[in-house]
């Protein structure tokens, strides 16, 4: 599903990937997890096609196509999702809307019709109440006012919406409460099957006792220096990533 | 003959075709006089800076229309409203169509200034009304005055509240090559009542047209006003919009400006408010390309104490395209516990586009509340980014971003088939189908 190989890349000539390589096969969950600023969020970014990002080497392979070059929403349009850590707002377009044009503009890209608006008012609805999502909310406009809770839910109830084969998901726990994190979490499981992948960023263990990884990769200074099961993720959240540094110096 | 010369000189050919004894041909000559010592503005006036009229007033123009081409409704239905209830004063080529307008005298006068001039009925109105705020020093206003002799004039009288909007349709067909129209308004909105009116002026065809319009509203005691200016014409056109907003106690007048067209549009929009416990609104949304210009110079009046202003004015400049915005507030001393808000918020879309934007405070009273803001900006990168992964391609993210930043201000136009038009011209504006109705 996603292959990258030995990336590296920079931000304004500061250099932050130096190296990574990861490989997710369809229907695998992985995780990363790295202090602060070690280029978790980047490398999200990176996938995503960020424009501000430059990659000086290396590859990714997204279902054994480079994609280097794609733009964001061509990435998009192949499969590949990202929920934010801050979701943007964007006044006087609401939540229904707005995901009615992601998917028809997907749709139109791949040559497709609109989908028509009784299907789509159909899986809407079936989407909404998989993340507990009321219709009141989805007539507001996006993001505008929403708590942290419920800027989360809506960016799984957009992944829920694309049916996305690959679905990154950037801290999408921080600023959870345990009730939000668990109806997120549901959703992505939902979600998961054996033809689609999850590479989930965190900071903490807690979402991955909901979202259970496959594989579990620790991202420091631009590299991953260790990768392993779900153990892992456990190891860490005891002794933190200082042992860590020292093997890798 | 230069043409300022011309206007002068036309002036007695004028004095043929109207009612000399009326008594507000005194403001006529008195006005012209005034012209004549003022001349049209330059960049030498401090509110003229960044707009300039010399490459307009070197050319020549008709002072009055030459054939009477009538127009045919489907020609222009399209810039309408589709309530056919409502009432409409139509002018082509500055002279009213009876055909193509609804107006009334029951209940209330919607109607054109020309018969309120000719008939006794309307003597003591006009004459408490007419020209009464229009002030001596601004030569534009001074032209149009001069040359006063057709426009809407709309009576609502006390308690009345028109249900449907009044639209008054400028319509300018291109028969001449080049034309310069001076609309003169008058709107009064007596105690307790309530009107909506649309304002739009639309040439037909491509041609020189200038419009140097004024538009006098009185609102008096708890009258509310709704006032909308569709500017969305030819890139031919030119606009002059001087309006004077007059209000007493307990009044709430809002006027949108929605300038998306034209080649050149200055809107000269005043209020001043002359009781207590008044709300004044001013709001706008200005998208340009190409090389339109649109100058917004506003003044708020403040002469009288607990009174609110409200204004946010969003522009949103491509190509070569240039804005203004001189927003002036005075409060005079004893105007205290004046609430006044300014905002005007730019976003150029190419680095050829250019916004110049001056607030202007003058507070003599102690105990205010003022507060003013101006931003120009790029749309935000990261939202931009945002959207695209959600699969929408650039042009289209764009779009919509820029459709979110200017929505504010239409979510306090009230009429839904009026918001629905402005939605559609902004969409088109923008050159996408947003794949959604807006």
């Amino acid at each position: 599903m996603l292959e990258i190989n030995n990336l590296h890349c920079q931000i304004e000539d500061k250099p932050i990937l130096k190296g990574i390589n990861l490989k997710i096969n369809k229907g695998e969950i992985h995780a990363i997890m790295g202090p602060n600023g070690s280029g978790k969020s980047t490398l999200a970014n990176v996938i995503s096609g960020h424009e501000d990002y430059e990659v000086t080497k290396g590859s990714i392979y997204f279902k054994d196509q480079e994609i280097n070059e794609l733009s964001p929403e061509e990435r998009a349009h192949e499969g590949v999702f990202l929920s934010f850590q801050y979701p943007v707002e964007i006044p006087g377009v609401t939540v229904t809307n707005f995901i009615k044009t992601a998917i028809n503009e997907s749709r139109k890209s791949k040559g497709q019709d609109e989908m028509p608006s009784s299907e789509m008012l159909k899986k809407i609805r079936e989407k909404a109440s998989l993340l507990e999502i009321d219709s009141n909310f989805l007539s507001r406009s996006l993001n505008q006012g929403f708590s942290g809770g419920e800027k989360k839910r809506n960016e799984i109830f957009q992944m829920a919406m694309m049916e996305p084969e690959l679905a990154v998901l950037d801290e999408t726990d921080s600023g959870l409460d345990i009730d939000a994190l668990k109806i997120v979490a549901n959703g992505v499981i939902k979600c998961s099957n054996e033809n689609n992948s999850v590479l989930v960023i965190t900071h903490y263990q807690r979402l991955l006792d909901y979202i259970v990884p496959d594989f579990v990769h620790i991202v420091m200074d631009g590299k991953v220096v260790m990768s392993g099961d779900k153990d892992l993720a456990k190891k860490i959240e005891e002794i933190g990533y200082d042992w860590l540094k020292k093997d890798n110096s | 003959m230069k043409f300022q010369e011309k206007l002068l000189d036309s002036f007695i050919a004028f004095e043929q075709d109207i009612d000399l004894l009326n008594p507000i041909h005194t403001d006529r000559k008195d006005a012209l006089k005034r012209f004549e010592k003022q001349g049209f503005p330059s960049k030498k006036d401090e509110s003229w800076k960044y707009t300039s009229l010399k490459s307009i007033i070197q050319k020549n123009y008709s002072l009055s229309s030459k054939s009477d081409k009538s127009v045919e409704l489907r020609d222009v239905k399209k810039y309408f409203l589709n309530d056919l209830d409502s009432f409409k004063i139509v002018f082509v080529d500055g002279i009213y169509s009876p055909f193509l307008s609804k107006t009334t005298h029951d209940g209330m006068d919607i109607c054109v200034l020309s018969a309120a001039l000719s008939k006794d009925k309307y003597k003591s109105t006009l004459k408490k009304y007419f020209n009464q705020i229009v002030p001596k020093d601004e030569s534009l206003a001074s032209l149009n005055t001069s040359y006063t002799k057709e426009g809407a004039y709309i009576y609502i009288p006390k308690g009345v509240c028109p249900e449907d909007p009044v639209q008054i349709m400028h319509i300018s067909t291109g028969n001449q090559e080049s034309i310069w129209l001076q609309p003169r308004n008058l709107i009064i909105a007596d105690k307790n009542s309530k009107v909506e009116i649309i304002e739009r002026h639309q040439s037909l065809k491509d041609h020189s047209v200038v419009t140097n319009s004024l538009t006098e509203i009185y609102a008096e005691k708890n009258a509310f006003i709704d006032y909308y200016k569709i500017q969305n014409d030819l890139n031919t056109s030119t606009l002059i919009d001087n309006t004077f907003i007059s209000q007493q106690r307990d009044s709430n007048v809002s006027v949108h400006t929605f300038s998306f067209g034209g080649k050149l549009t200055r809107n000269n929009l005043n209020f001043y408010q002359k009781g207590e416990n008044i709300q004044s609104t001013l709001k706008g949304i200005t998208i340009l390309e190409s090389n339109q210009h649109v100058d917004h110079n506003t003044l708020v009046n403040h002469e009288q104490p607990n009174c609110e202003s409200h204004q946010d004015y969003k522009g949103i400049f491509s190509d070569r395209s240039v804005g203004v915005f001189n927003g002036k507030i005075m409060v005079k001393k004893i105007a205290q516990k004046t609430n006044a808000f300014q905002q005007n918020n730019n976003i150029l879309i190419d680095n050829n586009s250019k916004v110049n934007t001056k607030p202007q405070l003058e507070i003599f009273a102690d105990d205010v509340k003022c507060s003013h803001g101006c931003t120009v900006g790029q749309l935000d990168k990261e939202a931009l980014f945002y959207l695209k992964t959600r699969g929408i391609p650039e042009k289209e993210a764009k779009a919509l971003l820029t459709y979110a930043f200017a929505n504010n201000i239409l979510e306090s136009v009230k009429t839904p088939n009026l918001k629905r038009r402005i939605n559609s011209l902004i969409a088109k504006k923008l050159g996408v189908n947003l794949g959604f109705d807006l």
